[in-house]
């Protein structure tokens, strides 16, 4: 079961379910962060990392010796990542999105194949969960291919086990290319808000964007307690259930601050995330079990 | 001669330069040794996500400009006008483009830097 924690609206506290839900759920699990902009599970989960592993995107070294300048990879390249400056091809390895078609329709075999780092991606354990993460390189403009490579690497892994072990992700915030990347595939997502005007906001865009991946999304409602009762008014009109509520509490940002899970917290605390792990694959399982009563 | 290309706000030798290069309104080209501009449109900027400034240094190097004055230039739009062979004199932002190429014709050699 592949479990993605996202939000419409950054800074709701994806990470703080994210941990707490990992040092709860049963195990076999691997925790991976795919917020590869600004990585920050392993502050909470600890883990024993590898040496980073460089992610690579295919992008063209250019010719100028063999190219006839007939503009055919110009011509086709949406990202102004190759120029023909009189005679002379200049790529732009930046803006290249890594697609392949220019090496493809260069006739003259002036172009081939080289590479831009992405990032890192750097697998370990936190004691007995396992733990995969992706990391931007600073200046490089897109995630979604490095957040691919660490799910590539994640289903490797799972493949292994036979679907014994679960994954919980750390998506990106947002409902653009990052986060669809990361929430893609996921059996079901936990949607991570907040009870003021922002939190809803962008609660009602993530819930249009990833309502089209066809699984289950439920609402964990963070900060309780503060702002107003519109985000609760939306998902009983939508149909949205709200899976917990985490309450509002100095003593959840002290410790998140120490680098702690919420769980640590209070005994009440743990007991709203134990019923969480719950109610989640709750949502899984009946789903799983609907469709094996249509089949 | 050598062709002038002037980011500008519109077309006019009067108008202000614009101080962007992707994604200045237009480009006014001036021949160093003659009266009067061409105009180049830089509309289709505005709908680019990116590349406006690769795109643009295309734009005047296909209409065959040696020289560039504007504002500032992007490190991308940078190399592509490096690789074009276009001179560039940047800080002309707060100039008419009748005063950015004064100022340049008045010392070329100067003035003139590659990036």
């Amino acid at each position: 079961m592949i479990v993605a924690i996202a939000s419409g609206k950054g800074g709701t506290g994806k990470t703080l379910v994210t941990a707490a839900l990992a040092e709860v759920w049963p195990r076999p699990l691997v925790a991976v962060d795919l917020d590869v902009e600004a990585p920050n599970l392993h502050l909470f989960l600890h883990p024993r990392l590898s040496p980073p592993e460089d992610a690579v995107i295919e992008v063209p070294v250019a010719d100028p010796a063999r190219c006839t300048a007939c503009g055919a990879c110009v011509a086709l390249c949406q990202y102004k990542a190759i120029a023909l400056f009189g005679d002379f091809p200049t790529v732009f390895p930046d803006m290249c999105h890594g697609c392949g078609g220019c090496l493809k329709v260069c006739p003259s075999g002036a172009l081939t194949p080289g590479s831009r780092v992405l990032g890192e991606i750097m697998d370990g354990r936190a004691g007995a969960i396992g733990f995969l993460m992706g990391r931007l390189r600073i200046g490089e403009a897109l995630s979604p291919p490095l957040i691919r490579q660490v799910k590539a690497r994640l289903a490797e892994g799972l493949a292994k086990t036979a679907g014994r072990v679960d994954a919980l992700i750390d998506s990106p915030p947002g409902t653009s290319c990052p986060a669809v990347a990361a929430v893609s595939g996921a059996d079901v997502v936990v949607l991570v808000t907040e009870p003021t005007p922002f939190g809803l906001h962008d609660l009602k865009l993530a819930r249009h964007a990833f309502a089209a991946l066809g699984v289950p999304v439920g609402v964990v409602i963070n900060r309780a307690g503060t702002g107003e009762r519109r985000v609760y008014d939306y998902c009983r009109a939508s149909g949205l259930p709200i899976l917990a509520e985490i309450p509002f509490e100095r003593a959840i940002a002290a410790a998140y601050s120490r680098g702690e899970t919420a769980i640590g917290v209070s005994p009440g605390l743990r007991d709203i995330f134990d019923v969480l792990a719950k109610t989640i694959r709750g949502l899984v399982v009946s789903v799983k079990e609907r469709t094996a009563a249509h089949a | 001669m050598t062709l002038i290309a002037i980011t500008a706000e519109s077309s006019s030798l009067d108008a202000p330069v614009d101080p962007r290069f992707g994604r200045a309104a237009g480009f006014a080209l001036v021949d160093s040794e003659a009266e009067g501009m061409t105009w180049l449109s830089n509309a289709a900027a505005a709908t680019m996500s990116g590349g406006a400034g690769i795109h643009a240094a295309e734009t005047i190097a296909k209409a065959g400009a040696r020289v560039l004055l504007t504002g500032r230039v992007g490190p991308k739009a940078q190399s592509a006008l490096a690789a074009a062979g276009i001179a560039v004199e940047e800080d002309c932002a707060g100039m008419t483009v009748r005063e950015a190429v004064s100022r340049y014709t008045a010392k070329p050699a100067k003035a003139e830097r590659r990036p």
